[in-house]
């Protein structure tokens, strides 16, 4: 009886899973037949992407992709949130994205392990008819050390590092220098870099190391330096940094130029240095080997250095730009006010030389292991306050005696029936 | 029983996923665990685990997972017992406003978390007004609040479902041989309730093992737990996946021995609860 009445269910359980299958079957198959895709792959926050009213770049692309070819384009955007996360990404293979955005030390990395296409954007603009924005870049931006033929990648963006701090509890002789994040005085006030190779350069640059040195020895004197500032960090942050400077919850934090704006914004009170010496940096845009469309790809670089979408980008994200068109526009400078323009391009920068200096390199993986152990070293050193496991060892004893009791009064139970 | 081909079809695409997606990274760990970087078999990675910190990453580890597990089990049970006294209407009205902290992103609860015991945050704030303050961002307590927080739904659930099956019958029969309401619950709802307490302990504290995001956001990086340490040798500035899979099957098998003697000492063969989950 139960058995009968159970089939037509069972048939119809049967029935909707293969109708279910064939549905999705249909709908995998129907999507991108026509248009055309590319997949774009940059940090969070790293493109004028729409919001709060301004420009657009992803739309804009498609506009001008389809006005170029008559095709129809749709963009996949993603983000990342450190070059470690791509590099692990694109390290694992097939990535199947077509435009990449690393930093030059990352970029350097991933030239030497072959995972970059190398680019030709004048060709494939040739061959599109589209105009070719590659002479915008600066001359001061061509030819960096992580890819000297610009080969391989287009500058997106630069910038440095500097010390952002509140200027309603930090005195204003305490500043200048990276001495400010072993002061005393701001005990637990202070921030540091959550990754191992900014962290590490704050010490480098304290002391005056090489920030690519390979000699475990001058790590270990920067590790010393770290864990002496151990007691006085509040906590070891990457984007939380934001919400904890403007908040007014931590007073001192390194970090990089183009988000002291972002937080301006929101706390007035925050003022901004760079000491000296102090790291720099370039974001770029490349083509992973893989890129399902390598001409796409090449064709949003180009026209991320177009005009309209490179300054709202610029507007948007704060950092500064290696694009003429940006630098030199009058309306940008207004936009950014003056303030702004000062801290972020500085008339006595000299950026080939600072660059040689500063930059982060890629090390070999030796060292970088020798890092990546101290680092932890750090993070784990001090760890927990003995209570905890004082509480820990005290709750562990009493469920084994919890336990211990129930398997004895069971054992008990079970010998009476 | 020989099953029916439709019935095989139905169990295939299950099959074919378990195989794929359980088993098949399963592997993949074992092997990358025993092997170098250069892919000739080795031990280098599973007794560096016994150098250095990593011993007492995993202490730590243990002994917050322990604490908060503990915590949850505290609110929990009492929680669940009385979502059982209540008509069906309020059960289901209760039990609706558990879940949906679930069905927030457990992000967004860390961050907000975050803001809340912060020392400017709005514990403190009004703390504040009346002259008090107490420090709890980035210290190993507030990571335990955030544990218990993402996870205590995960420990009333099992046990809400086992404490609801229990026959009425059981508690009336005991109430007729004289039990007072105390020894109806420690006789009778307890001990039928523990496949529930067990399930729940399972579900809470193998994830707070291995949890990383809310050690991250909550301790201020201060202190590390096995969770960010896996994390780091997938993402961090040295790749090393074969250390990292070292991580991640010791930490496997010593849930799994934790788990296992917990089953064995608390086997309640004369149950007839139903474990949910």
């Amino acid at each position: 009886m139960k058995n009968t009445s159970c089939k037509p269910l069972r048939k119809a359980s049967v029935i909707l899973a293969a109708l279910l299958l064939a549905a999705l079957i249909a709908v995998l198959c129907s999507c991108g037949q026509e248009t055309d895709k590319v997949y774009i792959y940059n940090l969070g926050e790293y493109l004028a992407d729409g919001s709060e009213g301004i420009f657009d770049c992803i739309s804009g692309f498609e506009e001008y992709y389809e006005e170029l070819t008559g095709r129809k384009l749709k963009v996949y955007y993603t983000t990342f949130d450190s070059n470690e996360d791509l590099y692990a990404k694109i390290s694992g293979g097939a990535s199947g994205y077509d435009v990449i955005f690393p930093s030059d030390y990352m970029v350097e990395r991933l030239i030497s392990e072959d995972l970059l296409l190398p680019i030709d954007i004048e060709a494939t603009c040739e061959k599109y008819g589209a105009e070719c924005n590659l002479e915008n870049i600066g001359e001061q931006f061509r030819g960096l050390y992580y890819d000297p033929e610009d080969a391989y990648s287009v500058p997106y963006t630069y910038g440095r590092v500097g010390i952002i701090y509140n200027t309603n509890y930090v005195d204003e002789e305490d500043l200048g220098g990276w001495d400010i994040l072993w002061n005393e005085k701001y005990k637990g006030k202070i921030l540091q870099f959550n990754s191992a190779r900014d962290g590490f350069g704050t010490a480098q640059y304290h002391l005056g190391i090489d920030v690519n040195t390979t000699d475990p020895e001058e790590w270990q004197k920067c590790l010393d330096l770290l864990l002496e500032q151990k007691s006085l960090v509040q906590g070891y942050v990457n984007d939380e940094v934001y919400n904890k400077m403007e908040s007014g919850e931590a007073w001192i934090a390194p970090y990089y130029d183009g988000d002291y704006f972002f937080m301006l914004d929101v706390n007035e009170d925050l003022g901004f240095y760079y000491p000296e010496p102090t790291n720099v940096f370039v974001d770029t845009m490349c083509v992973p080997k893989g890129a399902p469309d390598k001409e796409i790809g090449e064709l949003f670089i180009n026209y991320m250095l177009s005009e309209e979408p490179a300054i709202a980008s610029a507007e948007f994200i704060y950092y500064a730009s290696p694009n003429s068109v940006v630098y030199e526009s009058e309306e940008y400078a207004e936009d950014m006010g003056e303030e702004v323009m000062e801290v972020l391009y500085p008339e006595d920068f000299d950026m080939q030389a600072e660059f040689e200096k500063n930059a982060y390199r890629n090390l070999d993986p030796a060292t970088l292991e020798i890092i990546s152990s101290m680092w932890e070293e750090l993070k784990i050193s001090g760890g927990m306050p003995t209570h905890v496991y004082i509480v820990a060892a005290v709750l562990a004893i009493v469920i084994a005696a919890a336990l211990a009791v129930m398997a004895v009064r069971s054992r008990k139970r079970s010998k009476w029936w | 029983m020989k099953r029916s081909l439709a019935q095989r079809s139905v169990i295939a695409p299950h099959v074919v996923w378990s195989v794929l997606f359980i088993i098949a990274p399963l592997l993949f760990m074992l092997f990358y665990a025993f092997t170098g970087p250069d892919g000739s078999f080795t031990f280098e990675n599973v007794s560096r685990l016994f150098t250095g910190n990593y011993v007492l990453i995993f202490v730590n580890s243990l002994c917050l997972a322990l604490i908060a597990t503990v915590i949850c089990l505290i609110i929990a049970y009492p929680l669940a017992y009385v979502f059982t006294k209540l008509t069906p209407k309020w059960q289901k009205i209760c039990m609706l406003l558990l879940m949906i902290p679930l069905w927030m992103n457990f992000l967004i609860t860390t961050y907000s978390w975050m803001t809340i015991l912060e020392d400017t945050g709005i514990i403190n704030t009004i703390l504040g007004k009346i002259g008090l303050s107490v420090h709890m961002i980035n210290t190993p307590g507030a990571v335990v609040v955030g544990m218990v927080f993402c996870y205590l739904p995960y420990m009333v659930l099992p046990i809400y479902s086992v404490m609801s099956g229990i026959d009425h019958k059981l508690i009336e029969a005991s109430q007729d041989l004289g039990a007072s309401s105390r020894q109806v619950l420690t006789k009778v709802v307890l001990p039928l309730s523990v496949p529930g307490v067990i399930s729940g302990i399972t579900m809470v504290f193998v994830p707070q093992v291995s949890t990383f995001y809310i050690s991250q956001k909550l301790g201020g990086g201060t202190f590390q737990l096995i969770g960010d340490t896996i994390e780091s040798y997938f993402t961090g500035v040295s790749v090393n996946y074969h250390f990292g899979a070292a991580l991640s099957l010791i930490l496997m098998v010593l849930i799994i021995i934790s788990m296992g003697v917990m089953n064995h000492f608390a086997d309640p063969e004369d149950v007839t609860g139903r474990p949910m989950l």
